[in-house]
This record gives C-alpha cells, sequence and structure tokens, in this order.
C-alpha cells in the first residue's frame, strides 16, 4: 500500500472504521501490533470459554440426577477431555497471553514487544494449534470409527494413549495442538521478556515497574523452563504412536509413570503460569480502587519469584497414589506446603493495600474481593491436600475437582473478569456497564459457590472425579443437584457479560483516556491507544508516574 | 515504527545504551528453553538404561564418535574466529573461517549419518528394536536435528558472503548465530557424556 505515513499506520478504531470491511479484516489478519494480536487472543480465548462453558453445563446436566442419560458415557469421557483442555490451553492461556501482550509495552513505554513478527507467528501457531483440537471432531475417525474427538483425560495417562488403546487419529490431534500451542507460548513468553529487558522506557528501572509487568517477567520465565518438558513428552508419544517408539509402552519396559513425571513437571507449574497474571491484575486493581500504593512492592516481588522457584518443585503432589517411597512423599509435601508461604504473603499484602484505603466497589473491585476470600481458601484445601495419607483418601474424588476449581475459576476466572471491566475502557474507548456489571459478578458469585462448595462435600462423600453417573441415595442426589443449579446460575452471569460487552460497544459511555484516575503509563495515552502508543517516549520517576504528573506538589518520587 | 520523534535528547540516548541488547537476549532465552527440552530427553535416556527387554545392547554395538567430536567442538573455535575477524572488517578471513565451520559441521553430520547406517543395517537397531534403541535414535536425532538447522543457517551466510552481501555491520546478527552454534556444541558434550561414557 503506497501513501503518506497516516495510511500505512492505521490509527486505532478511528482510523479503521472507514475502510471497507474486507480491508479491516486484511488490516487485523497482516498485523503486527501488540495490541491488536493482544486483542485477538482475549477474544480467541473468549469464544472457547464458550465452548468449553457449554461442555461443561453438559457435564452438569447429565450429573444433575443419578441415571440421567443425556449423553452416553463415551461421550462423557470426550467431554470432560475437551472441557480440561480447552480450559487450559486455549483459554486460560491465550487470554493471559492477551493481557500480558496488550498491558506490558503500554506499562513500560514501549511502542511493541522486541520482536512483533514472533509475536504475530505465536497468535497464529495458537489459533491454527486450537482449531487443530477442534477439527478431530471432523477427522478424528481415522479408518477405525473409533471416536470423533479425544477421551484420554486432559492428562493423557499412559499407557491409555498408545496405540493399541486408543485407536484413530483423535489422541494426535489433541498431541499436535498442545504442542503448537506450547510453541506459540513458548515464543510469546520469549518476546515478553526480551521486551521488558530491553525496551523500558527512560527511568523505568526494573525496581520501578508495574507489579504485573513483573508477574509477566516470572511467568515468562516458567514457561520457558516449564513447557518444553510438556513439548518434549508430547514427542516421545508421538514417536511410540506413530514410529513404534516404546518410551510409555509398559509391554516393551517402558514406563507410565515417566510420563506422569514428565506431565505433571508441566502441569503443577502451569497452575501457577495461570494464576501469577491473576495476582498480576489483583495487584494493578486492588490499589486504584484502594487509593493507596501498593503495600509491600518489593515483598510482593520477592514472593513471586520465590513462588516460581519453589512451583516447579512440587509436582509430584499429584502422584501420591502412584506409591513413591516415603521420602519423595516427604519432600513433595514439604514443597507443596511452602509455597503457601510466598502465596499467603501476597495475600497479606493486598489486605495491607485495603486496609485504611479509601475503597470504590466498582465491578472490577468486586472480582477482585471475592478473588481474595476464594483463593485463601483454595489454597488452605491445597494445604489439605499437600498431606498425603489425606490425599490417599481423597485423591481423584470431587474434593479435588473443588480445589482446582476453587484456583481456576474462583482466582483465576474472577481476576480475568476484573480485569476485562478495567481495562475494557482503554481497549474500546467505551465503559462497561456498571449496574449490568454488577448482576454479573453477583450472579457469578452466588452461581460460584454453590457448584464448588457443594463439590467439597461431593467428594468427601467419595464421589470420585471422572464418573459419568452415580447410583441414587449414596447422599450425592442432593449435592449434584445443587452444582447443577448453581452452573446454570454461572452460565446467566456470563450471558450479563456478552451483552454488556456488546451493548458497550454500540452504544458505551465515553471513556476518555483515565476513567478510573489510576496511576501507570497506559492511561496515559488515548484510549483506545494509537498504533504507536505514545506520540512521546515517556520520562518515570516513580512506580506511579501518573501520580507524579497529577500531583507535581507530592510526587512519589520523593519517598521512594 | 515510523513515527518514532526525529530528535532524541542525550539522557535518552543514555538510558537506552544501558539496556542489553535486543538479539543477546532473545538468544540466550532460545537456549534456555532448548536446554529445557533436551534436559528431558536425556532424563528419558538415563532412565531407560539397562531396562531394554531384548538386544542390541549399547556395548554391543556403540564405539565413540572421536572423530566427530573433535570436528564438532572444534567448530566452535572456528566460528569464533570468524565472527573475530568480521568486526575487524576482513571479509577474507572471515569467509576462510566461516566455510571451515561449515565443513566440520558437515562432517559431523556425515559421520553420524555413517554411524546410523551401521547401526539400522548391520546391528538391526531401530527405534522400534528396544527402549535403548527408542531412546538413542531420539535423543541424538534431536541434537542431530539442531545441528542441521545450524548448518543450514551457516549455509545461508556463507551463500550471502560469497556473493558479497556481507560487511561488518552484521557482526551482531552473525555473533547471534554464533552463540546458537555454541549451544549445540555445549548440548553434544551432554548428549556425548550420557551416550557413549555413562549408557556404554
Amino acid at each position: 500500500m503506497a501513501g503518506s505515513i497516516e495510511q500505512r499506520i492505521p490509527l486505532g478504531a478511528e482510523g479503521a472504521v472507514s475502510l471497507p470491511l474486507l480491508d479491516r479484516i486484511h488490516q487485523w489478519v497482516v498485523t503486527v501490533d501488540h495490541k491488536r494480536l493482544g486483542l485477538m487472543y482475549i477474544a480467541g480465548g473468549l469464544v472457547f470459554f464458550i465452548v468449553a462453558g457449554l461442555q461443561a453445563m453438559t457435564i452438569r446436566l447429565q450429573l444433575a440426577i443419578p441415571n440421567a442419560g443425556i449423553v452416553p458415557p463415551d461421550m462423557f469421557n470426550r467431554l470432560m477431555t475437551m472441557h480440561g483442555t480447552t480450559m487450559v490451553f486455549l483459554v486460560g492461556m491465550p487470554i493471559l497471553t492477551g493481557f500480558f501482550n496488550y498491558l506490558v509495552p503500554l506499562m513500560i513505554g514501549a511502542r511493541d514487544l522486541a520482536f512483533p513478527r514472533l509475536n504475530a507467528f505465536g497468535f497464529w501457531l495458537w489459533l491454527f494449534g486450537a482449531l487443530l483440537l477442534y477439527f478431530s471432531y471432523i477427522g478424528g475417525n481415522g479408518l477405525y470409527g473409533a471416536g470423533s474427538a479425544p477421551d484420554v483425560g486432559w492428562f493423557a495417562y499412559a499407557p491409555l494413549t498408545e496405540r493399541a488403546f486408543s485407536r484413530g487419529n483423535s489422541t494426535d490431534y489433541w498431541i499436535l495442538s498442545i504442542f503448537l500451542t506450547s510453541v506459540g507460548s513458548t515464543a510469546t513468553a520469549l518476546n515478553l521478556i526480551t521486551t521488558t529487558f530491553t525496551m523500558r522506557c527512560e527511568g523505568m528501572t526494573l525496581r520501578k515497574m508495574p507489579v504485573l509487568v513483573w508477574m509477566s517477567l516470572v511467568v515468562s520465565f516458567m514457561i520457558l523452563i516449564v513447557l518444553p518438558p510438556l513439548s518434549a513428552a508430547q514427542v516421545m508419544l508421538l514417536l511410540d504412536r506413530f514410529v513404534g517408539a516404546h518410551f510409555f509402552d509398559t509391554q516393551a519396559g517402558g514406563s507410565a509413570v515417566l510420563w506422569q513425571h514428565f506431565f505433571w513437571i508441566f502441569g503443577h507449574p502451569e497452575v501457577y503460569i495461570l494464576v501469577i497474571p491473576a495476582f498480576g491484575f489483583a495487584s494493578e486493581i486492588i490499589p486504584v480502587f484502594s487509593r493507596k500504593v501498593i503495600f509491600g512492592y518489593e515483598v510482593m516481588v520477592a514472593a513471586t519469584v520465590a513462588i516460581g522457584f519453589i512451583s516447579m518443585s512440587v509436582w509430584a503432589h499429584h502422584m501420591f497414589a502412584v506409591g513413591m517411597t516415603p521420602a519423595g512423599n516427604a519432600f513433595f509435601a514439604t514443597s507443596t506446603m511452602l509455597v503457601g508461604v510466598p502465596t499467603g504473603i501476597k495475600i497479606f499484602n493486598w489486605i495491607g493495600t485495603m486496609w485504611g484505603g479509601k475503597i470504590r466497589f466498582k465491578v472490577p473491585m468486586l472480582f477482585s474481593v471475592a478473588f481474595l476470600l476464594q483463593f485463601l481458601i483454595a489454597g488452605l484445601t491445597g494445604i489439605m491436600l499437600a498431606v498425603a495419607p489425606f490425599d490417599w483418601q481423597l485423591t481423584d474424588t470431587y474434593f479435588v475437582v473443588a480445589h482446582f476449581h476453587y484456583v481456576l475459576v474462583g482466582a483465576i476466572i474472577f481476576m480475568i473478569f476484573a480485569a476485562v471491566y478495567y481495562w475494557f475502557p482503554k481497549a474500546t474507548g467505551k465503559m462497561l456497564n456498571e449496574h449490568l456489571g454488577k448482576w454479573h459478578f453477583w450472579l457469578f458469585f452466588i452461581g460460584f459457590h454453590l457448584t464448588f462448595d457443594t463439590m467439597h462435600f461431593a467428594g468427601l462423600h467419595g464421589m470420585p472425579r471422572r464418573i459419568y453417573t452415580y447410583q441414587p441415595g449414596r447422599g450425592l442426589d442432593t449435592l449434584n443437584l445443587i452444582e447443577t443449579f448453581g452452573a446454570l446460575v454461572q452460565a446467566a452471569a456470563v450471558l450479563c457479560l456478552f451483552v454488556n460487552v456488546v451493548r458497550s460497544l454500540r452504544s458505551g459511555e465515553e471513556a476518555g483516556n483515565d476513567p478510573w484516575d489510576a496511576w501507570t503509563l497506559e492511561w496515559a495515552t488515548t484510549s483506545p491507544p494509537p498504533a504507536y502508543n505514545f506520540v512521546e517516549q515517556p520520562v518515570v520517576r516513580s512506580r506511579r508516574p501518573l501520580w507524579d504528573l497529577k500531583h507535581p506538589d507530592d510526587p512519589d518520587s520523593k519517598y521512594e | 515504527m515510523a513515527a518514532a520523534p526525529a530528535v532524541a535528547n542525550q539522557s535518552q540516548i543514555e538510558w537506552k545504551g544501558s539496556l542489553p541488547e535486543k538479539g543477546r537476549v532473545g538468544i540466550l532465552l532460545l537456549i534456555l528453553t532448548e536446554s529445557s527440552f533436551f534436559a528431558i530427553f536425556v532424563v528419558a535416556y538415563l532412565f531407560y538404561i539397562g531396562k531394554s527387554l531384548n538386544g542390541p545392547y549399547p556395548k554391543d554395538v556403540l564405539s565413540p564418535p572421536i572423530i566427530n567430536t573433535i570436528c564438532l567442538l572444534s567448530s566452535s573455535i572456528t566460528i569464533v574466529f570468524a565472527v573475530r575477524a568480521l568486526r575487524v572488517g576482513s571479509i577474507g578471513t572471515f569467509t576462510l573461517w566461516w566455510l571451515v565451520t561449515l565443513a566440520l559441521g558437515l562432517e559431523f553430520m556425515i559421520g553420524t549419518g555413517l554411524e546410523w547406517q551401521e547401526l539400522i543395517y548391520h546391528d538391526g537397531l531401530t527405534i522400534s528394536t528396544n527402549l535403548f534403541g527408542t531412546t538413542f535414535f531420539s535423543l541424538v536425532g534431536l541434537h542431530a536435528l539442531h545441528v542441521t538447522i545450524g548448518l543450514i543457517l551457516i549455509l545461508f551466510v556463507s551463500i550471502l558472503t560469497l556473493l558479497g552481501y556481507m560487511d561488518r555491520r552484521y557482526a551482531e546478527r552473525t555473533e547471534i548465530l554464533s552463540w546458537y552454534w555454541h549451544f549445540v556444541d555445549a548440548v553434544w558434550v551432554v548428549v556425548f557424556t550420557t551416550v557413549y561414557v555413562i549408557g556404554r
């Protein structure tokens, strides 16, 4: 495209509206802009969130009453496999990657990521990897007619995944999809670290970076270290399935337990990879809505780094039931309890931030407060499960399901919603409706607790996970009915969000540059920001550059 | 982006100068993540030593590829000579050492190919024969794949050099490529120790 600079550089939404639809789509496809790629990640993640949510609803309807018969058992296995895989790799990862993509360059005063084309490469790798997983519904049958989607569970224990037990190609699509999306995530992590180290604006030393940028740094390092074990294990599994290797083939001396180790070396840090971004959102939102600086910045950062390290040595607490040595059990139980210490420090820091503040209970803050409560409970049940004998009793029950949904929904999804309400005005220039947002929050909060609180008790009563039905009269009927009712309430809440987004995009209230009276650099530019982010490169003197700008008489730089 | 401000003041220039260079950070991170990938294959190899249910076993068929190892490790030295020459702008010396590096790398791949041919056709060891075959071909093959990627990049630079496009402005990029090559060599030291020393 020839023409002036203005034509060649799209200037955010205003510049794009005048173009014909096809040109606008073309601009999004060829873009290397971190903001557009970030939004595409988030939008893609939200689409898969709906898909995985519908899968969860089907699972819940099947379990609402004993012997419901809504889906057959083999389809139930596929549903829970697809729900788990989708939520981790196609919802959690892209949405969090998307937020980092969008926010990190803005927060450090840079014009883009260090390698913009690598960033675009990562996104398209993720998207096509994601489509590959769902292509198994069409192409997974192969020649055998053996199932149309992966049904091996999200951690795909060997030797169930070997050719003899998983015929057809659905498991192959599962492997390839996870491999590709992991490579995409690795590329993005590399990009984020390089950007943070090499492109900070003048004056922004590492100790003046927003907490969210620190969290992105820690998460990215974790991705670089723990995603390759998963990819390596997937390569081994592919070799087993296609060229007759014996890595996980127990009949030829291979080890099924080795797969478990390789998977959980990835799998446990993955939980922290997903939850640390949620910590980052909380550390930005809670101070702004408490009108106070974050309490204990240095300790907060140090605790995150500590979590990053410790979380890489806890993986085998998923494997207590395998029968490890007493020394192994003791080590992994201890390290798992140890990771609770820095996590607890963070909770005190957030409470310390709110303490004595002028708290404004806007929608992002509501979600953040609920996050604090729920994450605390999730941590406490985690400590319970870290006790190996307790875990032997409750492993693979609904108690475990309740525990990790408390982390993944109660902490991560709640903070994703908070982040959507908080940064939507920046990305679109429109506010989300506060009234509808409160409906969203309260419905989701109530639905969440109806579903997942009761799951703890179902687990304690002995309900195993991954069963497609249960016998009546065993004390599980009422609990399961409440869980399903709660799931319907949550679905209604998510509907509120989507109505809210569509209505705001059409006729939302104008946001202006800085609707929350916030302090980090992304609020210094226009909403939505232009392609080049900042007209002039910002200069930073403290952790709250916009506070300094708004209060030149009493800048933070005097006290830091 | 094209919209960068026309003037950058002195403090900005100093600030930018204090930050590390993008390419170097990027390649170090790539090396970090690749190391993690290799580590899993090495762990699998060590875990399965002596667990094959049938032969051939490592002590029957493996002999340490000494010449290959010497070639690959010395190519790390020649590539340093090449980059140093490019930094001072002597293209002739650069071309010589660069092509020597390429030749040494090619020798390694040919040597590996001959070793594999012997193993497959003479000793009857393939990836599906036993756990030794599975772990041997995947670990050594993964390393060979990385050597091949490195050789393609080195060949690409060689072609550009012979066509006369190379000058000292590209010394930094060449340096970054050489770091990848050093990494591939370092991995070989680990693979060699695992396969031919511990595993035999």
